[in-house]
């Protein structure tokens, strides 16, 4: 069977799985046999304190670094070695951390790093930015500005876009609540739902516990680079004891 | 170290020493000579070998110490009332000299060139450690190559373009007891010196010091976080590579009986960085080796295709191979061996 | 006032117009030279010390095709283009397997690749400079001299060559990949742009770029293999005093140090002037080690 028929015959199937990670930064040991999946379109969330590997996790999904072990599945297929540029354009997008736009790019120059895609016609291109405006007004009016001068807010809703542009099957969120305005927060999760809706997949890592339960199926706790607890998000609330154990606050 | 490792360690070395001892009085004077020479391009790079095998700071500037030491030899052994570097000095000075240095004086020479090339290379710490890996090499690159442009048009001094000629000295103390060099005692002084060398530098790499180079080698930040000064163990270190690979310039100029400005391009320099490149860095003994392998592979392809066959594109590109597959360099896996 | 008005009829006018006129000449090379340098440091942190020798191989490949089809034009369209496939060659494969390792390796690599280049002209083309006929000979009257049109041409071939790549930079959908990999190759690779092949890219244009340089400045200097020695360390000087990676510093810098050398070499001997530019150095790196048009930051 080919990859194609694998993926499209078993509707079921994740669509990214993880399975057992190893992963080191020179001599640290960072992940401990990371194992996790994420469905098509389903929203799924890693929770874990400061350094447990959530973002090395996705950062090796993604293709920025090579685990010493394990592998990664994308639609059946093993990716585990194909570096990040080929994950992009087979439908995985990043959205790092500290958002790492181009700061001396105009918004519309970021946006386009992820547009000029071959195969995407002019119509669609332009559909895409009428889109990405429409959620993000803001954007729109501030198009031929440098990355750089948006403020933080700004700026995490263009590293957000730019993801869109690449029209991904699941995009990596790192993280985009932080240091953001409640009202920002509030935003994000709209952006999330929207996104969860239209058939995207999502795997989310925060700190904010309960965005993260409201917007995600399911969720994964990380602790000391390895997966300690999985459950569906509608099971779990603030409060709940395993959540004090991992997330200690 | 354990007891086997000591004793192999210094019966290799015994083994070597008493092989070249032997060199002058058992190969015809050319090979013999090639030996020497061999010995002195092998003490340049071993003293580059301190910044970048155990230091991590690639250096371009070589050239300079090594040049500032075979000129300031060079002053020396041409000092006469007549010479031009007389004019730059104050009388008192001028009596001075003239009164220690009437007669070519080998102490004399090995002083002029250590403090010419300490001084060089006091005025490049200065700048380049505060610069970071890239910015260091390109900096002294450029460093010695202004002394290379001071040196080729200051004519008046330095003999510009045709550099200095001069007498060899003789072996000894002035004054004291004196012989003239043969050839088998200039090599046997120019082995003393550099296997002296090589000793010493050896003795200091292991101390805390050379430790505290290495552990600026594997990670300067965190060296600095445990705090140590590492701008001042920098600044000591290129001294350190200075004074040796202006000893060299000074055992050449000694040996060659002539300075010239060729040996202040930046391309000795190179020469030097190859040399620690083939033989593997952070060994000492490694870049000796990278000499010779460098120097018998262009001698030997020299015979083999005829003097004008371009021996540097085959080296170079077995540099580049080495650099790519063997980083080590050839005798790089010995290195954790030889610095226990 | 008499000193003044005295300094001032004292004060070679006309030599100055001149050496100016010089400065911008040699200023436009050295920028072309250097922007190629800057591009590829700014990318992918190499610095390629085999980049005299790319100028050096130009030059040649322009005397070999003038040589054959008298075309001046032809020659430098040919230098440039087969100089950048050859540079992008070079990096593939000298430089691709060395990703990811200490950036000294990069340095020792293009610096292996500068002696054979530099060896291979010098064994098959002899000792011997060669020349490159200027392809417009006509003068103009300045003051007392007869001011050679080429120069000029030069000067206005290499701005545009500039100009057109800074076009190209800023409009371009390679040019917005080049920039985004210039300022962070991680998202470059995130966002899907094939990070490799902008760095082979780079190289191949910063390559061609020296190479159209050593064509147009042939007519001026004799076409050797020692040629490229020279100019790489005044290209390395530029480049760090405009500010690594910055190229708008490294053109910058270009006319400014050599408006500055022009200058010198009225009083002192060329050989000497290049000092000047040392000096620039030495300032730069004590007072703004960042770059002399960059500001330092905060």
């Amino acid at each position: 069977m080919s990859a194609q028929e694998t993926s499209q015959g078993k509707s079921g199937d994740p669509l990214v799985t993880v399975e057992d990670l190893h992963t080191y930064y020179g001599k640290s040991h960072i992940l401990h046999g990371v194992s996790l999946t994420v469905g098509r379109g389903e929203v799924v969330g890693l929770l874990g304190r400061n350094g447990v590997g959530k973002s090395t996790t996705l950062k090796t999904i993604m293709g920025l670094i090579y685990p010493k072990q394990g592998r990664i599945l994308l639609e059946g297929r093993p990716v585990t070695s194909t570096p990040a540029h080929k994950l992009a354009k087979l439908g995985i997008a990043y959205v790092p951390e500290d958002r790492r736009i181009f700061r001396l790019l105009t918004v519309m120059e970021n946006l386009r790093t992820g547009l000029d895609r071959p195969g995407v016609t002019d119509a669609r291109k332009q559909e895409l930015l009428e889109k990405v405006f429409a959620y993000f007004p803001v954007l729109g009016e501030r198009r031929n500005q440098a990355g750089g001068t948006l403020s933080g807010g700004e700026q995490q809703m263009l590293a957000i876009a730019r993801a869109m542009m690449l029209e991904p099957k699941i995009i990596l969120l790192d993280e985009p609540t932080e240091g953001l305005m409640p009202r920002m927060v509030t935003q994000i999760h709209q952006i999330i739902d929207a996104l969860h809706n239209e058939g995207v997949a999502i795997l989310l890592v925060e700190q904010n516990v309960p965005l993260t339960l409201e917007a995600s199926q399911r969720v994964y706790i990380m602790e000391k680079g390895a997966i300690r607890h999985h459950a569906l998000s509608s099971d779990l609330k603030v409060g709940d004891d395993v959540i004090k154990q991992y997330l200690g606050v | 170290m354990t007891r086997r490792d000591t004793i192999i360690y210094w019966s290799g070395f015994g083994v070597i020493m008493a092989l070249l001892i032997a060199a002058p009085l058992v190969l015809p004077p050319y090979w013999a000579r090639f030996i020497t020479e061999i010995l002195i391009w092998g003490l340049l790079a071993m003293s580059s070998d301190i910044l970048i095998g155990y230091t991590g700071m690639v250096s371009f500037g070589h050239s300079a110490f090594f040049g500032l030491g075979m000129y300031g030899a060079a002053a020396a052994l041409l000092i006469t009332s007549q010479a031009a570097i007389m004019t730059v000095l104050p009388k008192l000075l001028q009596d001075l000299l003239l009164l220690i240095g009437e007669r070519p004086n080998l102490l004399l020479a090995l002083a002029f060139g250590l403090i010419a090339a300490a001084a060089i290379a006091a005025f490049v710490a200065y700048f380049s450690t505060r610069l970071r890996d890239i910015y260091f090499a390109i900096t002294t690159l450029i460093f010695s190559q202004i002394f290379y442009v001071i040196i080729f048009t200051w004519t008046d001094v330095t003999g510009g373009e045709n550099g200095l000629s001069f007498r060899r000295p003789a072996l000894g103390i002035p004054g004291v007891w004196t012989t003239p060099f043969t050839p088998e005692t200039l090599h046997w002084f120019v082995l003393a010196v550099v296997a002296g060398s090589y000793l010493i530098l050896r003795r200091v790499m292991r101390s805390p010091f050379g430790m505290v180079l290495q552990s600026i080698r594997e990670n300067e930040p965190r060296t600095r976080a445990i705090g140590y000064a590492v701008e001042r163990y920098k600044i000591v270190a290129v001294m350190l590579s200075g004074l040796f690979a202006g000893l060299s310039g000074v055992l050449y100029a000694v040996q060659n009986r002539f300075a010239a400005p060729d040996f202040v391009f930046f391309i000795i320099s190179g020469d030097a960085v190859i040399f620690n490149v083939m033989g593997g860095i952070g060994t000492l003994v490694g870049p000796i080796v990278g000499a010779a392998t460098f120097l018998l592979l262009r001698e030997g392809l020299g015979r083999l295709f005829g003097d004008q066959f371009p021996y540097l594109i085959p080296l170079g590109f077995i540099f580049i191979a080495i650099i790519i597959f063997l980083p080590q360099g050839l005798l790089g896996f010995m290195r954790r061996w030889l610095n226990k | 006032m008499a000193a003044i008005l005295s300094f001032f009829s004292d004060f070679p006018f006309e030599l100055f117009v001149i050496q100016t006129l010089n400065g911008i000449v040699t200023g436009m090379i050295l920028a072309l030279i250097a922007s190629g340098l800057t591009l590829i440091f700014g990318i992918m942190d190499v610095v390629n010390f085999a980049h005299g020798e790319l100028f050096m191989l130009g030059a040649y490949v322009g005397v070999l095709v003038l040589s054959t089809t008298g075309s001046f034009w032809l020659a430098l369209i040919l230098a440039t283009l087969l100089v950048a496939t050859f540079g992008g060659a070079m990096q593939i494969i000298t430089l691709r397997p060395l990703v990811g390792r200490d950036p000294l390796t990069t340095i020792l690599a293009t610096f292996g690749v500068s002696l054979i280049l530099q060896n291979y002209a010098l064994w098959q083309f002899g000792p011997v400079a060669r020349k490159i006929n200027e392809p417009y000979t006509g003068h103009f009257n300045l003051f007392y001299l007869e001011y050679p049109w080429y120069r000029l041409i030069i000067a206005a071939l290499s701005a545009a060559i500039i100009g057109g790549f800074w076009l190209f930079l800023k409009y371009g959908r390679f040019g917005i990949w080049i920039r985004a990999t210039m300022q962070d190759r991680v998202m470059a690779q995130a966002m899907g742009i094939p990070v490799p092949w902008v760095h082979t890219a780079a190289f191949a244009i910063g390559a061609g770029m020296a190479a159209a340089s050593g064509v147009l400045f042939g007519p001026l200097v004799g076409v050797n293999h020692t040629m490229g020695l020279d100019w790489v360390l005044k290209a390395f000087i530029v480049v760090v005093v405009g500010g690594m990676g910055n190229l708008g510093g490294s053109i910058a810098a270009a006319i400014f140090i050599s408006l500055l050398e022009s200058y010198a070499s009225i009083w002192v001997s060329p050989s000497r002037a290049v000092i000047v530019s040392f000096v620039v150095l030495i300032l730069t790196l004590l007072f703004r080690p960042t770059g002399l048009f960059v500001p330092t930051p905060k």
